[in-house]
């Protein structure tokens, strides 16, 4: 199947604005980077078009679907939003994130010699201790639906920082909510 | 000549000499530390325990400042002891013991531009002119250099009102110990005075977090003693520390490092600085509390998916599972008899606290006021749960009376956390915020007396008293 591109550039900056840059964890995710594309010549995986992916009221309309290998570090691809937000207290998943989550899903799929680490994270409210636990399950939520897209249970880590590593260090209801996150961190087998 | 032999004779029989005991030549001369808390220690852990406690001259990592006074405090005279030889570089004893005495909020020690004489002796003092001034108790005392590192401290305390001695000791100390002394010295002024045992000569142990936009962020296990001195860097990582806890004995922290880049479990002797890894299970391995007998930890897991408080036997390293719940559990905490864990489950939807058996079985609902209630400990007495109480955006340090029920919210908040009481009782320490910055607090059982430990650079929480030196 051929890529088929469906840019809708101002969806995707409003998407990427959201996703505030992470200085904690800037050099994982450059390394990261760097191997896949080194790995990128092997292994040519071809992508579709996602039905789904045109429907709907959610950010990730008019973005690129594709599976190939790098589709990850292709900013207009759907990949690029690799992370999912949650409410207080919350390890559910909204609708909005169902469908990025599956394409992550159908992307590991494909390409099975590809990981992804799901790092969960709180906000500062309530006890530390507590928020390990419900960043775990958040982490725990979006496994379940990536593994539901036939991946291998292999392919998907979970790592629960808690509040430990707020990606923005405010005390206040935008920071709290894009601190309340899973980071999808992927790496070469 | 008499008078002198009076004042002699009167020092032999009001004095309980308590003398360092003699170690070979090699090893500077026993500290208090060696004395009181760390018999059982070998040869090498003194020489590196002097080495950790003789850095150049004690900086206060926190600074203390009292945000409540309590009412009805007794006020006592601290005057300033008598110094001989060049004390110039010495910290300042009867400072520390006034300091002590005052952060403990049960006594009012009047300032030392104040006071209306300075006796050194017994002999010295006049007490009817401090009874006219309205002060129970009198603190004198001296400091004498007997030569460089090696100092003798005497203290006597008086009481003001029925004109006898109600104290007097006398130690010997070197530069790695002097400030342990004087806190020493404030324990067995306040159990005089109060009937507790005094924990001013105790450690805390806290994390600290520097991070800033654009830099490699630093994360800090310490140790300090209760007044802020002394702090000692245990760990000290890029990736986060968490939850840590003492050994009952005192020289041990569990505590939770990602430095690995996965929640793992250690424990580290602060003396010997050596540490063993205790669990690194797939997921969570979080919340070690240590048992009151020393051999066990409980802990939370999710190597089955779900968090739940297990028991890990550290001799054997055998593992026990307490709950099974598909809710959330965490945050484990003894019961002091060890029978018992006390813990945080959101199986009703968010988080309360409950508790059950050691051994396992049905837990039981301990907290039905508040949304969100976490952080549970029980105090040493086995009667006071202190806990963390949420609604809405705002967290409160909170206490519950076991035998009624009865819940006495302590703090104001917003962002409160982390209750850790401390040795004998009587006060809760706890993290807390000042204009955003993470700091440590501190609040007497009752609610009445808080103190603020401002940390110099960076956020500082999950603070966590350790016990009596033995």
């Amino acid at each position: 199947m051929k890529l088929t591109k469906i840019v809708s550039a101002l969806m995707l900056a409003g998407l990427l604005a959201a996703c505030t840059p992470d200085n904690v964890k800037e050099g994982d995710a450059a390394d990261t980077d760097q191997q896949t594309e080194n790995n990128n010549a092997d292994g040519i995986q071809t992508g579709g078009l996602d039905q789904e992916g045109m429907q709907g009221g959610t950010a990730l309309e008019g973005a690129l679907v594709s599976y190939e290998k790098g589709a990850i570090n292709d900013a207009n691809n759907v990949l690029a939003e690799k992370v999912i937000y949650f409410d207080f207290d919350s390890d559910q998943i909204s609708a909005d994130y169902q469908e990025l989550i599956a394409h992550h899903g159908k992307y590991l799929a494909a390409n099975p010699d590809m990981s992804v680490r799901l790092e969960g994270h709180a906000d500062e409210r309530g006890s530390r201790e507590y928020n390990v636990a419900l960043a775990h399950r958040r982490a725990q939520s979006v496994r379940r639906l990536v593994l539901f897209q036939g991946v291998n249970a292999e392919q998907v880590s979970i790592i629960s920082y808690g509040e430990e590593k707020p990606v923005v260090l405010g005390h206040d209801d935008e920071s709290w909510r894009l601190n309340r996150r899973v980071e999808l961190v992927y790496e070469a087998r | 000549m008499r008078s002198d032999l009076i004042n002699y004779l009167n020092r032999q029989k009001n004095f309980n000499k308590v003398i360092a005991p003699m170690i070979t030549a090699a090893i500077p001369p026993a500290t208090p530390l060696i004395m009181l808390g760390l018999k059982r220690l070998g040869l090498r852990a003194i020489l590196l325990l002097t080495l950790l406690f003789s850095l150049p001259a004690a900086q206060a990592a926190l600074l203390v400042e009292i945000t409540k006074g309590a009412d009805g405090a007794v006020p006592i005279a601290v005057v300033p002891f008598e110094l001989s030889g060049n004390t110039a570089s010495l910290p300042n004893v009867s400072d520390i013991i006034a300091a002590d005495l005052k952060r403990s909020g049960k006594f009012s020690p009047i300032e030392k531009n104040k006071l209306i004489a300075t006796p050194k002796d017994l002999e010295e003092v006049n007490y009817k002119l401090w009874r006219i001034a309205g002060i129970d108790h009198l603190v004198i005392g001296k400091l004498k250099v007997i030569k460089p590192n090696q100092y003798e401290v005497s203290f006597r305390l008086v009481d003001v009102f029925k004109g006898v001695q109600l104290l007097g000791q006398q130690f010997f100390a070197n530069d790695s110990n002097l400030r342990a002394i004087s806190h020493r010295i404030s324990d067995l002024i306040y159990e005089e005075i109060t009937g507790q045992k005094g924990a001013f000569n105790t450690h805390i142990a806290y994390v600290t977090a520097v991070r800033k936009q654009g830099v490699q962020p630093s994360y800090k296990l310490q140790v300090a003693d209760t007044d802020g001195f002394n702090s000692i860097t245990i760990l000290n990582s890029s990736q986060p520390i968490m939850s840590p806890s003492w050994s009952p004995d005192g020289s041990k922290l569990a505590y939770v490092s990602f430095e690995k880049r996965k929640a793992e479990i250690y424990i580290q002797n602060i003396f010997s600085q050596q540490r063993n890894k205790i669990t690194s299970f797939s997921g969570i391995n979080g919340a070690p509390v240590w048992s009151p007998d020393g051999e066990k930890l409980a802990l939370t897991l999710s190597k089955k998916g779900n968090p739940d408080i297990y028991i890990l036997t550290l001799a054997d390293k055998k593992l026990r599972q307490v709950t099974k719940h598909w809710g959330i559990d965490t945050e484990p905490s003894w019961t002091p008899d060890g029978s018992e864990i006390v813990f945080i489950s959101s199986r009703t939807g968010k988080p309360q606290i409950y508790r059950v058996s050691a051994n396992g079985g049905s837990a039981k609902r301990l907290t039905f006021e508040g949304v969100y209630n976490t952080s549970p400990e029980v105090s040493a007495d086995g009667r006071t749960l202190v806990f963390v109480q949420g609604e809405g955006n705002v967290f409160k340090i909170a206490s519950m009376d076991l035998q009624s029920g009865f819940v006495q919210v302590l703090t104001d908040g917003p962002l409160d956390e982390s209750p850790s009481f401390s040795p004998n009782g009587s006060m809760i320490l706890y993290a807390s915020t000042d204009k955003f910055k993470g700091v440590l607090a501190a609040v007497s059982t009752d609610g009445r007396f808080k103190q603020k430990l401002v940390l110099s650079e960076g956020d500082v929480r999950e603070p966590t008293w350790g016990p009596f030196r033995k």
